[in-house]
């Protein structure tokens, strides 16, 4: 059988953006309902911090998206089901680019600016507005919950390849060892 | 035309130069108090929308001048409703007991170039400090202009006790920046 791995650098940015997704999102979802308190500015530092981290790692996915060729999935998937990875990924793509993006414009429609790791100020794309503020902080909930459901889709094919069909998959994200 | 006459032009002619002016009606719709305050690395601007500003200034006689400002905590601008609201507790300007902060000159000295110092004493939450202000004046047709900015220390006051002492997550030091216009008599 031929090599059905992703290169080590598509691996690592795999599980490293997939590592502060699911550590950004449920800090998200908890410090929102938080009283004002030095905690909960520190967690939206924070939590503004992964999302930065993420837009930025996907950035360097997408090229080496551009320069690489995926491992083709295994030839015993039905032709809906190659329909639906491609539009899946493709959907996490935008994803990972779009809710970090409208966080970070969120961020500065309420006139607190991003400042990455409270070092590397990232400029203001909109002025300070309440009105376009709520509707990005809107856009970006809504997005996180599509996120989260495509997510879980994309967890549960896996596993269902690897586990039920007994198809070589988990391998193709993996680190290497027997092929 | 006689010379009694020509005194007389003359005489009104030089009456306005004849007496210096001296600023004592401040136009608070052309002038503002702001401050900068560093929360988590972010600079985040706010301010105040009300104050009450008492001067009087003679350029001529700089040393006789006086400033008293007491500005309006309920109109605080604190960069977020939220932060709004959470500035009127009790860890911070505890607004309920204390609902202004007061700036009281002592004393103005002439440092050449329009630039002045003003001592004086500020009064926030009832924690008076002594504060020196550098103020620089820039004259204009009718209004003059009186500027400057300083530091203060938000722990010095009390503003932000309890867990909001930590300096870490909001910086001790907020900027303070004033520009307050105000026309001759």
């Amino acid at each position: 059988m031929t090599s059905v791995r992703y290169t080590s650098p598509a691996v690592i940015l795999h599980w490293l953006i997939a590592l502060l997704i699911f550590v950004g999102f449920p800090l998200g979802v908890y410090m929102h309902d938080l009283p004002l308190s030095p905690t909960k500015l520190q967690l939206y530092s924070y939590h503004k911090w992964i999302g930065i981290s993420v837009l930025l790692l996907v950035g360097l996915r997408l090229v080496w998206r551009v320069t690489h060729t995926p491992p083709p999935l295994p030839a015993d998937l039905k032709a809906w089901e190659r329909a639906a990875s491609h539009a899946a990924h493709g959907a996490l793509y935008l994803l990972m680019i779009a809710v970090p993006l409208t966080g970070w414009l969120m961020s500065s429609a309420k006139g607190f600016q991003t400042v990455w790791f409270g070092v590397l100020p990232l400029p203001d794309l909109v002025g300070k507005d309440r009105a376009l503020g709520e509707t990005l902080e809107d856009a970006h909930e809504i997005l996180n919950f599509v996120m989260l459901g495509l997510v879980s889709l994309h967890v549960a094919a896996a596993l269902k390849h690897h586990f039920v069909e007994r198809l070589p998959f988990l391998q193709r994200m993996g680190l290497g060892g027997k092929e | 035309m006689n010379m009694k006459s020509w005194s007389v032009w003359l005489v009104l002619l030089a009456a306005p130069v004849a007496h210096a002016v001296e600023y004592r009606t401040v136009l608070p719709a052309q002038s503002s108090i702001g401050f900068e305050f560093v929360q988590m690395g972010v600079k985040i601007p706010g301010g105040f929308k009300r104050f009450n500003t008492q001067m009087s200034f003679d350029p001529a006689r700089p040393e006789t001048a006086r400033a008293t400002i007491e500005i309006d905590l309920a109109s605080i601008d604190a960069g977020s409703p939220e932060a709004d609201e959470e500035s009127a507790g009790k860890l911070w300007f505890n607004r309920g007991a204390f609902p202004q902060a007061r700036f009281v000159s002592s004393r103005i000295s002439a440092l050449g170039n329009n630039r002045y110092e003003m001592r004086g004493t500020l009064t926030i939450k009832g924690k008076s400090r002594e504060m020196v202000v550098p103020v620089r004046y820039t004259p204009g047709k009718d209004t003059a202009r009186f500027d400057g900015s300083f530091a203060l220390k938000r722990l010095d006051f009390g503003i932000g006790e309890g867990m909001w002492a930590d300096v870490e997550t909001v910086a001790n030091e907020i900027n303070v920046k004033f520009s307050i216009a105000a026309t001759g008599k």
